[in-house]
């Protein structure tokens, strides 16, 4: 331990073991017969479980820096990194018999799966512009190759093409911001980056100029309006199960880059980009609601869905200070919950030759199994924000910090677009419950995606009743972590 | 230790019978799921009767008091407790819990289960926003409550029971939303959502008014008021016959008793400054909304606008500031219940066997069906405020209530004793009597045991409490009292 190199690699387990069974999966995979596919997914799945047991075993409440301020290892990091790993793992239970169906059952996919959250890791552990960098241009490579591995689909190679020309335009602007910012102040590393600005010293014209590049790549990132032309045709033309994962354990990772490079690194300037965010908030609410009314297709009905839920994300920050924070991280926590379960309904619909992706495959869900209706219906009320459910405390918390803040014009103008967002969300549980089904074919999910569906389901009811755990776990990696 | 927890079980013994009955399945066990329905919402009432023989009527306060943390990061605390205006009501629920359960045994076939369990559960929940103390656990209650009625009118509805059901949701959540963000503000000036601690915080009047008017939306689209009283007869309309006597009898009610619990003790100074337009809106109601009935086709849409037409007298009541129209205003809101309730059910009655509820279909039915015309006669004399009906005390008492304020107030309430009598007679005579109408009338079968049974245990309260209306003021009195002298005081800062 007194070793500098042990002592920094240390900080990193959780990461090093990622990194290490990505690459031996894709090893092993060349040495597995078809039959034997599966072990692949087995590696994958004690992989998550050791980066999950490895983040909590090796948690400490305080701040370490390491790898000369590259790198941070505070307990909002762990308790992301904890989060990560488990919705990964949940994001493999659902998908496994969809890629199996349609030939992405190989060691490609598990490697990049878990490449994409090593690369997400970093950006949660990013303590500068490099790292973080780095951590983002590590997930989006693998979130392309994972969009476009069923090669043979041309809407999802054109979704790919899409994703990757639009990101990689978004990564240079977010370079560019930070290359500018770094000419002003003279540093990389975020709490430099801080004093720098503190101290009055850099030239605020540049600042201003770096600091709108970087809000911009950010919100590409997130999906944010005026930046969230991709979300939409990618979800769309994803693999289901693929727009499962860029639905779900990414927004963690945006949600501490947001963290990282505006509140750790650039709070300074918060008065700047405030305005940036407020405009970027309501315009995901609005256009991110109005817009989910219009959709047939459930995944796009989704990603506006998830446009507008970014916009209430926003407001957590907009509210500077640890209470925001934190119901900004209770937020994004019960989001992914809902996203994986709603996506792992549509997982659990398609089958062979049948993608579930229609509004009107849902049609008569409560005749062909009254019980997953019902978890699809918790997860629907949740996200449009209706108690007892999880999504209630989420627009509640953001709510009352954006309140707390002094913005109740935006509060109300946000309440008067969750009603018209309601709506979308009611139509997919008229779907299920006063129409007659089209399609008759029996639900039979495997055990382990049964239990962990239900389970999903019953935790958005459940955390609903009893949201201290989770309000106090937010609490508790913020105020540890943000000073 | 059970004596402790009368509030929590009232709650939770629906509820959990509810989720009981879902796990009976599919259809196969339709037999069993209505009697554990019926079971559940019998116990749901025995454990509801010890609030009446326990209360302390000299007590205006909250009693049967209990509760712990919740949630601590936000000081959010399950505190329940019910004074003399919430008492009745949940004994209400209760009550119209069973005979909802009751009145659905044969009609409906179609997913027994789901059918029961909504509405016990929704029974459940009702009953959590009569005893509510802290304003998340009531926000909680208040919106779950939506989703199993959503179910309800769209599942087991009518032909449009889609849009209804859509409507019915999304003006409940509009005003519900502006209500939270007033909580909030409340919260952040007393850092609690205690609700008494936000009767004691002194709030200017500008934001009194902001308050007032927060609630207003969230209460005045339940009640509803007019003008935003247009999802009601659509609601009606499309909804199942036990969807309608739950929305009629009980959640109507839920908006009247928001004002009393929230908004004019909350922001008192501006629910005086207010009673003008609040009174208007009331008047509005009474006198318009009941020639909009008399027109009506439907007998449905009739006892739709009828029911908006008498919660105008309930909120009138209350808006007059006197104990003799705010005790007038709660004998209203329970009398009308029942009666109301009893007119759903009848039009039930018919509607299961001839499938239409338009008037014109009708004509004669007394000539084959006696006994039932008898009680529907009954309760809709009840509905006209006949002197020996509860329909008659808690009008008389309101009338009275504005006399005593401005002559004219009074006026054109009463104007409701000719209105109210017109159209509720009038259909009575369209539908019951003269000549039989046509073979589908003259081939009904009256009333069976169990509808009998049903349809006498209401027409038995509405007589009850009509001849002898004391058991039910004698429990609201002193909370009426006391609640008058809370909002007789100003809580402008400064003047506490």
């Amino acid at each position: 331990m007194n070793n500098p190199i042990v002592y920094d690699l240390m900080a990193a387990r959780p990461e090093i073991l990622v990194l290490t069974m990505a690459m031996v999966i894709l090893l092993v995979d060349l040495f597995l017969s078809e039959r034997h596919r599966y072990v692949g997914y087995v590696l994958s799945q004690l992989t998550l479980l050791g980066s999950a047991i490895l983040t909590v075993a090796t948690h400490t409440p305080g701040v370490a820096y390491v790898f000369n301020g590259m790198f941070v290892d505070d307990p909002m990091a762990d308790v992301l990194k904890l989060m990560m790993s488990l919705a990964t793992s949940v994001v493999l239970v659902y998908s496994r018999s969809y890629i199996a169906t349609r030939g992405m059952y190989r060691g490609e996919f598990f490697a990049l799966v878990l490449f994409a959250l090593l690369g997400m890791m970093i950006m949660v552990s990013g303590s500068h512009f490099l790292t973080l960098y780095m951590g983002l241009e590590l997930l989006s490579l693998s979130m392309y190759a994972l969009v476009a591995l069923d090669r043979d689909n041309p809407r999802a190679t054109e979704a790919a093409m899409k994703y990757f020309v639009l990101g990689a335009l978004a990564s240079g602007m977010l370079l560019y911001g930070m290359s500018m910012i770094y000419g002003a102040t003279g540093a990389l590393e975020l709490g430099q980056v801080r004093n720098a600005l503190m101290s009055g010293q850099p030239d605020h014209a540049v600042l201003i100029l770096g600091l709108v590049f970087v809000v911009a790549g950010l919100a590409f990132k997130i999906g944010a309006v005026p930046f969230q032309m991709w979300v939409p045709d990618v979800y769309h033309g994803s693999p289901t199960a693929v727009t499962l994962l860029i639905g779900s354990v990414p927004k963690f990772a945006a949600f501490a880059f947001f963290m990282r490079l505006l509140i750790q690194g650039l709070e300074p300037l918060g008065i700047d980009w405030q305005g940036m965010l407020i405009i970027m908030a309501v315009l995901s609410i609005s256009i991110g609601n109005i817009t989910a009314i219009a959709q047939t297709n459930i995944k796009r009905m989704l990603a506006y869905s998830t446009i507008s839920h970014v916009g209430f994300l926003l407001f957590g920050f907009l509210a500077v200070g640890p209470n925001g924070y934190t119901s900004a991280m209770f937020y994004i926590s019960a989001y992914v919950l809902m996203t994986l379960g709603a996506f792992g309904i549509l997982l659990l619909l398609s089958r062979q030759g049948f993608e579930a992706e229609h509004l009107d495959d849902l049609k008569g869900l409560n005749q062909r199994s009254p019980w997953y209706a019902f978890i699809m219906l918790l997860l629907m009320f949740s996200m449009a924000g209706v108690p007892p459910t999880l999504g209630f405390y989420a627009k509640f918390t953001v709510l009352q910090a954006a309140l707390q803040a002094g913005f109740v014009g935006l509060v109300i103008f946000a309440v008067l677009m969750a009603v018209i967002g309601a709506f979308y969300y009611l139509r997919v549980v008229k779907l299920m419950y006063f129409d007659e089904p089209i399609d008759q074919t029996p639900i039979k999910p495997q055990a382990d995606v049964a239990f962990v569906l239900s389970v999903n389901g019953l935790l958005v009811l459940l955390i609903g009743l009893m949201p201290e755990w989770l309000m106090e776990l937010c609490a508790y990696a913020i105020a540890q972590s943000i000073q | 230790m059970l004596d402790n927890h009368i509030l929590s079980l009232s709650i939770w013994v629906p509820i959990l019978a509810g989720i009981l009955v879902l796990f009976t399945g599919s259809d196969k066990n339709a037999t069993l799921a209505r009697w554990i329905a019926l079971a559940g919402s019998v116990a749901g009432f025995l454990v509801t009767l010890p609030l009446y023989t326990r209360f302390d009527r000299a007590d205006g306060d909250f009693q049967f008091q209990e509760g712990f943390d919740w949630i601590p990061s936000f000081n959010i605390h399950y505190h329940l407790g019910a004074d003399g205006i919430a008492v009745p009501l949940i004994l209400l629920t209760s009550f119209i819990t069973v005979i909802v359960v009751l009145a659905g045994w044969e009609v409906i076939q179609k997913r027994v289960a789901q059918y029961m369990a909504a509405f016990l559960i929704m029974s459940g929940l009702m009953i959590g926003v009569f005893t509510a103390l802290d304003a998340v656990l009531f926000y909680v209650f208040w919106e779950a409550m939506l989703i199993p009625m959503f179910l309800v009118i769209g599942v087991w509805g009518g032909p449009n029971r889609v849009y209804a059901t859509i409507k019915f949701f999304l003006y409940t959540l509009l005003g519900s939303l502006l209500m939270l963000v007033a909580f909030i503000y409340l919260f952040h000036h007393t850092h609690s959502f205690e609700i008494v601690d936000y009767y004691m915080l002194p709030i200017p009047m500008e934001v009194q008014i902001l308050i007032f008017m927060a609630f207003f939306m969230a209460f005045a689209v339940k009640i509803p008021m007019w003008p935003v009283h247009t999802w009601l007869p659509d609601a009606h309309v499309e909804a199942p016959t036990g969807g309608s006597v739950v929305l009629a009898a009980i959640m109507l009610k839920l908006g009247a008793y928001g004002f009393l619990r929230f908004a004019m003790p909350i922001a008192p100074d501006a629910a005086h400054y207010l009673s003008g337009f609040m009174i208007t809106l009331s008047l509005i109601a009474v006198v318009y909304i009941a020639l909009v009935a008399l027109v009506q086709q439907d007998m449905k849409k009739l006892i739709a606008y009828s029911s908006i037409s008498h919660m105008g007298f309930v909120t009138l009541g209350m808006f007059i500031f006197n104990p003799l129209g705010m005790e007038g205003g709660i004998v209203q809101m329970i009398s009308h219940g029942f009666v109301s309730g009893a007119l759903f059910l009848c039009v039930g009655v018919l509607y299961d066997r001839m499938h239409s509820r338009q008037i014109a279909d009708y004509g004669g039915v007394v000539n084959t069906m006696p006994t039932f015309a008898a009680f529907a006669v009954l309760f809709a004399m009840a509905n006209a405020g006949l002197p020996g009906t509860s329909g008659f005390v808690g009008e008389f008492m309101v009338i009275l209530g504005a006399l005593q304020q401005d002559f004219w107030y009074a006026f054109l309430a009463a104007t409701t004793l000719i209105f109210g009598a017109a159209y509720t007679l009038w259909m009575v005579k369209r539908v019951f009597y003269g000549d039989i109408g046509n073979a589908h009338v003259a081939a009904l079968k009256d009333v069976n045991r169990r509808e009998f049974l049903i349809l006498a245990i209401l027409a038995a309260m509405t007589l009850g409490f009509g001849l002898y209306p004391a058991p039910l003021t004698e429990i609201t009195h002193a909370t009426v009292t006391q609640l008058l002298s809370h909002l007789a005081q100003s809580k402008l800062p400064g003047t506490i």
